[in-house]
């Protein structure tokens, strides 16, 4: 019984972290990265990653950039309209902490503020290179993750 | 069994084997998948806004209506000014009136248009839906002729 399930969840992890469908969203010069990772040079493809353009067929938000208070609202209407299993990149420092504006009176210090964070991606911004290897971090997440044995988590 | 009925036989077996596999993996997806609806999970996709009201009601279609008038104007400065360049040329080889005569008719064709859409309201900004004019017909204060709408 422990080799079935092993085995089913190896498979069935493999097939996720082969398709990350990301989140077409960002909101600040992260998102520059963003698509130069989606392009030929990164090509974030390559791991089955593609970006999407509804929060219904996406398993992964990429919170790219600058969150104010009036953003957050919205960041955290399209988590919760994702379908599970997803997950959460906070790339670049404003997304992880605030960054440069922390000291902003409008600026969300850490977007962990209001949706659980995966991983968090540090620069400023980062480089498509990072990203890719941010990705290639929650594939390792996604194929240890042993969700079988508790549905209820 | 004759070369084209083996054929078919193929033809049958990729239908159902495409059908099999497309109800397959989405029942198998059934029993895999979490699901946990909510209220905000259930809520209209509007890049992150929350919808106001429904989206089942009368639009005002004023730039629909716009960007076809546009369309005539549009298709008159694109022909009107290559026969502006060539024109003298015409004049010069005496074929003037026939050149003058054509560019006629083809603005007075437009101009017909315009007149039809100026008196259809079309190019009125502030429009009213019809059940607004009823509404307003009702209490006897309407501004518009009951024959012209």
């Amino acid at each position: 019984m422990e080799y079935l399930l092993t085995n089913t969840e190896w498979f069935l992890n493999w097939g996720r972290k082969s398709s990350i469908w990301y989140l077409l969203f960002a909101s600040a010069c992260c998102g520059i990265e963003l698509m130069q990772a989606g392009g030929p040079r990164t090509d974030l493809d390559r791991f089955g990653a593609v970006p999407r353009a509804t929060p219904r067929q996406a398993d992964l938000l990429i919170v790219a950039g600058t969150i104010t208070y009036k953003m957050a609202e919205r960041v955290r209407l399209l988590y919760e309209q994702m379908a599970e299993p997803r997950y959460v990149i906070a790339m670049g420092s404003c997304a992880n902490c605030g960054g440069l504006f922390q000291g902003s009176y409008s600026v969300l210090k850490g977007v962990d503020k209001i949706v659980p964070v995966d991983i968090y991606l540090p620069g400023c911004p980062p480089r498509p290179e990072a990203l890719a290897d941010a990705i290639l971090k929650l594939q390792q997440k996604m194929s240890e993750e042993k969700w079988l044995r508790n549905l209820r988590a | 069994m004759s070369e084209y009925g083996f054929g078919l036989v193929n033809v049958v077996t990729f239908l159902l084997l495409a059908l099999l596999f497309v109800f397959a993996t989405l029942l198998f997806g059934r029993f895999v998948r979490p699901r946990r609806p909510a209220l905000e999970k259930n809520s209209v996709y509007e890049c992150g806004e929350r919808p106001i009201g429904k989206a089942w009601f009368n639009f005002n279609p004023r730039f629909y209506i716009i960007a076809l008038i546009f369309v005539a104007f549009d298709v008159e400065i694109a022909f009107t000014f290559p026969v502006a360049a060539v024109f003298s040329a015409w004049v010069q080889s005496g074929r003037a009136i026939f050149a003058y005569a054509e560019l006629a008719a083809f603005l007075v064709i437009l101009i017909v248009g315009l007149a039809y859409v100026w008196r259809k309201g079309d190019l009125d900004w502030l429009k009213r839906l019809d059940h607004d004019i009823e509404a307003l017909e009702a209490k006897g204060e309407h501004g518009i002729p009951p024959d012209k709408h």
